[in-house]
């Protein structure tokens, strides 16, 4: 099963916050939306869910029975323990007895958590609290899984579990959507969609995407041309993007974050001039 | 106590029965920037507000430009916690104002990026904007010493390479940065790192430092997903890096076994570990101990 938004637009006033946008999900695959604030990552995610109507296009989505949908904010309640956040949302889906308690179990495990089940979710870590969203969106094995910055501000360890938890969800044939800001994360999904102000810069597996990217990357201590220069740790790199770097400068193999970077920077570029 | 800027000397800090911070000794000196690493819980945010002042110590002592850590020496300190500690009842403008006058500096003039939000409330303003006004309002009275605890978290790309910029130039000209970050590429960018663990320092130095003795194992394969829950199902410490998974410390040909028994075929390699994998088997010997 492929789900799906399909040449949408949203409007909040007079903002277009996504314009003529469209992104497949398919069952059984990790797809990964990137982007930068206002880029549109969760309006994308929002209409999929079925949070948000959009002004024009379709949304292909199941059932809300069939729906998990972790968002941005936390998406659990603070002063009720781990456990009791589960039962709660799996009570709405109408999972209860042996079946929740053996299902609410494997995920705990899963997800590194069972020590904190007795814990109010306001005094777990940040990292912990994003992975009880986490099982709370996947308790009831949702077809859809939609998860919007799952991995922000949570430590390395806890991101481990959560790419464990969202990648067996898609092993058993789940299709997930996930937005994130850590660049090296999305280059894990299948397919990656890359968002600026609300239209597709760029969509496709990073291999596509790498191999689509026109113009070259170079890097030096100092950038030729400031406005098409960012850093790398100490080292700044630079978009050239005819592909015509003068002689001299070192060129670099592009990463996920400079083309994101790159693309960005001539979109707005272009604007500017 | 010339040259160094913050200091912590033996630092513990106990709650009841639980030790958060045990018996940390680290540095600030002028004009560098010092990543603090490790995993939510280690012990990052006490340690920091216990160098700000902000919490006592149970043993150990703190030097914050050379004396104790009160109100006077913490003027000229800039501090940005995560949570912000913005006003979002208050626009960018009336923030930068009121932190301004705390300070008795000069109010910052606002960046492009941020003009249009001038007389907007913070509260509603994205995520990486809230951290840029944050930013601003610590840098305005040219502090000689920067904290700050997590300052790119949920900012996008671009606007991650501007607050690594005003970092560098804050170090260049004299201050002294902490930073904690959970971004590796950004653990990169600084000058040296610190790493804790379950309240312990436990690594200092660069990068090679940090990881230390720790390897990993690099395997590839067209069908990663399986790959990595049958890694995962064996008990092994995966990870994954770009589409390849990545082993730590493990024995090359006992991934093999598990790889073949799940009719997976695969290539295995020895590569260096990263800081996320040094991180990871720390935090297993903590849950193990």
């Amino acid at each position: 099963m492929t789900y799906a938004v399909r040449s949408a637009t949203v409007r909040y006033g007079r903002t277009v916050a996504l314009d003529d946008v469209t992104v497949e999900v398919p069952g059984g695959s990790v797809i990964a939306v990137v982007g930068g604030d206002g880029a549109g990552k969760s309006t994308l995610l929002r209409a999929l869910a079925g949070e948000v109507a959009l002004d024009a296009g379709l949304v292909e989505a199941p059932p809300p029975q069939h729906l998990g949908y972790l968002p941005a904010s936390s998406g659990s309640w603070a002063a009720l323990t781990v456990t009791q956040n589960i039962d709660f949302v799996a009570g709405i889906y109408g999972l209860a007895g042996d079946e929740l308690a053996a299902r609410r179990a494997e995920l705990l495990d899963r997800a590194s958590l069972t020590p904190a089940a007795g814990r109010p979710a306001a005094q777990l870590s940040g990292g912990m609290r994003r992975k009880l969203g986490f099982v709370m969106a996947i308790v009831h094995r949702p077809a859809l899984l939609i998860l919007d910055e799952p991995s922000t501000g949570v430590d390395p360890v806890s991101r481990i579990d959560l790419w464990r938890l969202a990648s067996e969800a898609a092993a058993s044939g789940a299709a997930v959507l996930m937005s994130t800001t850590y660049l090296d994360e999305a280059e894990r999904a299948a397919h990656l969609v890359v968002l600026d102000r609300g239209r597709v810069l760029v969509q496709g597996s990073y291999d596509q995407v790498r191999a689509d990217f026109a113009g070259a990357v170079t890097q030096a201590d100092q950038p030729v041309r400031a406005e098409w220069a960012w850093r790398r740790g100490r080292v700044r790199h630079e978009y050239w993007p005819a592909g015509d770097p003068p002689a001299g400068t070192t060129a670099v193999a592009p990463d996920l974050e400079d083309i994101v970077i790159a693309l960005s920077l001539a979109r707005r570029n272009a604007v500017r001039s | 106590m010339t040259g160094v800027l913050l200091r912590a000397g033996h630092v513990t800090r106990r709650f009841g029965a639980f030790t958060a911070v045990d018996d940390v000794s680290m540095r600030v000196q002028p004009g560098e920037v010092v990543g603090l690493l490790g995993a939510n819980g280690a012990g990052k945010t006490t340690l920091i507000r216990m160098l700000l002042g902000l919490l006592a110590v149970t043993s150990g002592r703190v030097d914050l430009l050379g004396g104790p850590p009160d109100r006077e020496r913490r003027r000229r300190l800039g501090y940005v916690p995560q949570g912000l500690g913005l006003y979002g009842d208050l626009t960018v403008r009336e923030n930068l104002s009121f932190s301004a006058r705390a300070y008795g500096a000069a109010e910052p003039a606002l960046p492009p990026a941020l003009q249009d939000y001038a007389g907007v409330l913070v509260r509603e303003l994205p995520l990486g904007a809230q951290r840029q006004v944050a930013f601003l309002a610590a840098l305005a009275h040219s502090s000689e010493v920067l904290v700050l605890d997590e300052p790119t978290s949920g900012v996008d790309v671009l606007a991650r390479t501007d607050l690594w910029d005003t970092i560098r130039a804050q170090a260049d000209r004299g201050a002294g940065v902490l930073v904690t970050t959970h971004y590796m590429q950004e653990a990169q960018q600084c000058d040296r790192l610190l790493l804790m663990s379950d309240g312990r320092l436990v690594g200092e130095g660069s990068e090679a430092d940090i990881i230390g003795s720790t390897t990993a194992v690099a395997v590839r394969t067209a069908d990663w997903a399986r790959a990595f829950a049958a890694l995962a199902a064996a008990g092994a410490p995966v990870m994954l890096a770009g589409r390849a998974i990545r082993v730590a410390d493990a024995d090359p040909a006992e991934l093999a076994e598990v790889l073949s028994a799940a009719g997976i075929e695969a290539s295995l390699q020895p590569v260096p570990a990263t800081i996320e994998e040094r991180m990871l088997m720390l935090a297993r010997q903590a849950e193990a101990s």
